[in-house]
């Protein structure tokens, strides 16, 4: 394709306007986060920073940051673990039931969440007869987060080549360490990638997490919940929210240098 | 590269490596069994007895749960007239969001793989996957006030003569639309990152316009990409009952039939079968999208 | 091949039956009794109640009455809250919980199911103190035994934006029969439990119905109220679950009409012009009871807390902060000025005209034997059929 002057402005122009109305309602956030109304009225009456102050204060608010990034770090790992061991089994075997493991794996994500939701509450309460805790969750979560793991290191080992593999143990090395010495490095910056969207999807999932969270979990999202309904506390989740945005920019820049480096060398 | 050298070969290691070297089978199994395991038994294990209590019914003032068979719960919705039109409203709506998804995703996924340099890119990928972080709650609260009577789309509207269609089931496309849309952007913009510089410029070469390039080259190539991006967004739609209670006005979808009767009538044999209607579709759309080799692409 | 399959899944959906079977036994109504004498504290308590009923000073430093709680009792709180009363019955029966504060469309629910104790009042020393016209009620006593002591008391008013509805309303009309003037802008409690406001309603504009409680209605007296809700419908812009949502609402000026809470009228700006009303028909309400869970470990704990939240100083700092009214005369001296007017707390002839949130059940609420009436499950169905 050639590019004319002018189709390069023009689809410069639609991404202009599509990262304009992605950013609109944000501005609408960080603007809230200083609304003098706590009921967040718009156009705000005043402003003022008593909510950021209120929300550096707020215990409640970091415990519940801190437990959503527990959850989200096992969840990630469990997912790495999982979705990686999968991926490595579909996408160098063929055999019978391959599609139907592939159909497993991605069930988790395609099923509405709340019909997962009330599954695991069903499967964990009624018939393990569990206790709903932060084990539950991060259960449920890993549960979600193998599919990304698993379709970034298949897309990543569809362009290893297996003859690196063969070489490896020719000279002699075993499957552990052809497995850490030349399989792992060429998957980091899928495992990177992978982990991350995991984590950001565990980060801010609501609906699983409300029917998989006992009493004593709070995990932000569901503190969120809480707080729009909690009398004159609302506008507090507009700062964690800002927050949030801004901080996200330095894991994603830093996934975005891995996986970016290796898709630009083996770009065909 | 540390070489163990001599010991290596007699190790416990090296035994279990030449023992799974030309068992290939077994190789697969030890591969599989952690992931399978948990997902049969976690997963699929609590889908199947869910899906089982949506043939009981239950006692509806003390809620216990009564083990008799009994199709009434599976009559009522395949009869009633409610659950034929909110599922008509729900997968109309899950239709609109998509396609609208699709149209703003295409241009912006294109200029990221096709366009920009790889600084840009770089740049974009972060500026689309940023937003993600924001509260999903945060942000359906944002667009009821950017959709409110006297808020941000009223202003811009205004002046032009139009207004701001306010709450109902416009504000649920718009919102779920913006909601989803980074899970939308991401598939096509992988997949168009696959799709082979070479090909496009073979294309105008044998004198293809830009656009037929697309609509003949790229779109059938998309095809993977697009279906995987539908099935986020459908799933999305169909399940969500968040979005509908914040700028959703009076209406209702069957994410909410399904929420009140977990939580207002109290009633899991019936919220099981009401989650029925979305776990077929959804069965229906993968079985049927198979072949596109999405189920690769999500 | 196939058929190893076929028998594979034949055996696996057994198993999932069998073991959902296993778990799912069906609990008895209680007929224990309530305790009698009260030990010490066993050390912790877990709480489960609408946001803000328990505030330990984590969302806001000034705001917290469970500290001292605990400082006097020895009894650590945790707390969590639900958004709906649906929820709450929800989480509750995963039985994590000791104590509870359900509104009365729950309260019964929870009754029948035995999953609260009957309530020694004697061991409650502040239940002396509380108004009258909260004891001994429907929602919170059944065959004489009181199983819940109340947290406060509200009723759902009718607000309305004063340059839009003009003349001020003083019937439920403006919502019902006279809805179509504000079409698209009217709004209502999103709950199954609205009917009763129905109901209300068609008891001064329909006596014919003979409604005499609007949670007792049977089959005719339900039809018309779902048919009246069903006309209302055409004219609801929104209808409210979260009170952010109707204070956003009526400050855009989306919704000019409709039922509200005190706290909601208290939280308007001055630029939104709302006025609220006790319509002449009378007015749904709520009193939330704290309850105590059947098989609870720290019972004794949990009386400590019944007592202390009835007690003049906190409940007078829980019912503000809520914006509800309190349920103690001596709460009133603890409040900011103003507080227990606004919410007319104590005044009796107000607190009569309320029909207060109770969980309609099959045995007639108004003593009627020769008819059955209709079910909160019954409610739910037709409050789904009614938003269509």
């Amino acid at each position: 394709m050639r590019f004319s002057r002018s189709s390069k402005s023009v689809f410069g122009l639609l991404t202009a306007g599509v990262l304009l109305v992605i950013y609109a309602p944000l501005a609408v956030v960080l603007v809230n986060s200083f609304n003098s109304n706590r009921n967040m009225i718009w156009p705000p009456p005043g402003f003022t920073t008593d909510w950021w102050v209120s929300a550096f204060h707020s215990n409640g608010l970091w415990e519940a940051v801190g437990t959503s990034v527990i959850v989200a770090l096992a969840s990630t790992a469990i997912a790495l673990t999982l979705g990686t061991l999968v991926a490595m089994a579909l996408s160098r075997y063929r055999f019978f039931g391959r599609s139907t493991v592939n159909l497993l794996v991605v069930l988790p994500i395609a099923l509405p969440g709340i019909v997962t939701g009330i599954a695991l509450n069903n499967g964990f309460r009624t018939i393990l007869g569990l206790q709903l805790t932060l084990g539950t969750v991060i259960v449920a979560h890993a549960t979600f987060c193998i599919v990304t793991v698993f379709n970034n290191v298949m897309a990543r080992l569809s362009r290893v080549s297996p003859n690196l593999v063969d070489a490896s143990s020719d000279l002699g090395a075993g499957l552990w360490t052809t497995f850490r010495l030349v399989t792992f490095p060429q998957l980091r910056s899928a495992l990177m990638a992978g982990g991350l969207l995991a984590f950001g999807l565990s980060f801010d999932e609501i609906i699983v997490t409300t029917f998989t969270a006992g009493s004593g979990v709070t995990t932000l999202p569901i503190w969120i919940l809480n707080n729009m309904f909690r009398p004159g506390q609302a506008p507090v989740v507009n700062v964690i929210a800002v927050v949030l945005v801004v901080i996200s920019s330095v894991p994603i820049y830093l996934a975005q240098r891995l996986s970016g480096d290796d898709a630009d060398n083996a770009k065909g | 590269m540390a070489r163990a050298g001599s010991d290596f070969r007699t190790s416990f290691a090296h035994r279990i490596s030449s023992l799974l070297f030309n068992r290939a089978k077994l190789r697969l199994g030890l591969l599989l069994a952690a992931p399978i395991t948990w997902l049969v038994l976690i997963y699929v294990f609590a889908l199947v007895a869910l899906l089982v209590t949506a043939f009981w019914t239950v006692d509806s003032f003390t809620g216990a749960v009564h083990m008799e068979w009994s199709l009434n719960n599976i009559q009522t919705v395949l009869t009633s007239s409610l659950y034929r039109a909110v599922t008509l409203r729900t997968v109309g709506i899950a239709c609109l969001v998509t396609i609208a998804d699709l149209i703003l995703a295409f241009p912006i996924a294109f200029f990221m793989a096709k366009i920009a340099g790889p600084r840009s890119r770089r740049l974009l990928v972060i500026a689309i996957l940023m937003p993600l972080w924001a509260s999903y709650l945060v942000k359906a609260y944002a667009w009821r006030a950017v959709l409110s009577h006297d808020g941000l789309l009223q202003w811009l509207l205004a002046p032009i003569g139009g207004q701001t269609p306010g709450y109902g089931l416009t504000a649920v496309i718009l919102t779920q639309g913006y909601l989803w849309l980074p899970y939308v952007i991401l598939p096509i913009f992988t997949g168009l990152e696959k799709v082979q510089n070479s090909l496009l410029e073979a294309s105008s070469d044998l004198g293809a316009k830009n656009w037929q390039t697309i609509r003949r080259v790229v779109l059938p190539l998309l095809v993977p990409s697009i279906v995987a991006a539908s099935i986020f967004s459908f799933s999305l739609t169909l399940g969500d009952y968040i979005t509908v209670n914040i700028v959703g006005g009076a209406s209702q979808m069957l994410g909410n039939l399904v929420y009140t009767n977990v939580g207002a009538a109290n009633n899991l044999p019936m919220a099981a079968a009401v989650a029925l209607i979305p776990v077929i579709l959804m069965f229906g759309y993968l079985a049927a999208v198979r072949r596109t080799g999405a189920l690769e692409s999500l | 091949m196939k058929l190893a399959a076929m028998k594979l899944s034949a055996l696996f959906v057994g198993a999932a039956m069998a073991l959902s079977a296993c778990s799912a036994a069906t609990p008895s109504a209680s007929t224990a009794s309530s305790i009698t004498k009260l030990g010490k504290g066993e050390g912790s308590l877990s709480l489960l109640g609408w946001p803000g009923y328990a505030e330990d000073g984590s969302n806001d430093p000034k705001v917290d009455w469970v500290t001292p709680f605990e400082q006097a009792s020895g009894c650590q709180v945790t707390f969590k809250s639900y958004g709906t009363s649906d929820e709450a019955l929800n989480l509750f029966k995963t039985g994590n919980y000791d104590a509870i504060a359900a509104s009365g469309d729950a309260t019964l629910r929870l009754i029948a199911s035995g999953a609260v104790q009957p309530l020694n009042t004697k061991l409650i020393p502040s239940y002396k103190g509380v108004y009258s016209f909260l004891k001994n009620r429907a929602w919170n006593t059944v065959d004489g035994k009181t199983y819940g002591v109340p947290h406060g008391y509200g009723a759902n008013l009718l607000m309305y934006k004063k340059d839009v509805v003009k003349p001020a309303p003083t019937s439920w009309s403006v919502v019902f029969d006279g809805s179509s003037a504000y079409k698209g802008h009217v709004t209502a409690y999103d709950s199954p439990i609205y009917i009763a406001d129905a109901a209300v309603y068609l008891m001064a504009h329909n006596p014919k119905l003979g409604i005499k409680n609007p949670y007792a209605l049977d089959d005719n007296q339900l039809k018309a109220a779902v048919d009246l809700l069903k006309s209302q419908r055409a004219n609801v812009g929104e209808y409210w679950s979260d009170y952010l949502k109707e204070i956003s609402a009526f400050e855009s000026g989306d919704s000019v009409v409709g039922t509200t809470w005190q706290v909601i009228v208290n939280s308007m700006s001055a630029k939104a012009n709302v006025g609220a009303v006790l319509p002449s028909e009378g007015a749904t309400g709520w009193s939330d009871s704290w309850m105590v869970a059947s098989n609870t470990k720290h019972v004794n704990c949990a009386y400590k807390w019944l007592d202390y939240i009835d007690s003049a100083k906190a409940n007078a700092a829980a019912t503000e902060y809520f914006g509800e009214a309190p349920v103690t005369q001596a709460a009133c001296q603890y409040g900011s000025a103003g507080f227990c007017d606004s919410y007319h707390a104590g005044d009796a002839t107000y607190a009569s005209k309320i029909w207060y949130w109770t969980t309609p059940i099959a045995k007639c609420l108004d003593g009627r034997t020769d008819v059955q009436c209709t079910d909160y499950a019954a409610w739910t169905t037709a409050w789904q059929e009614i938003k269509g």
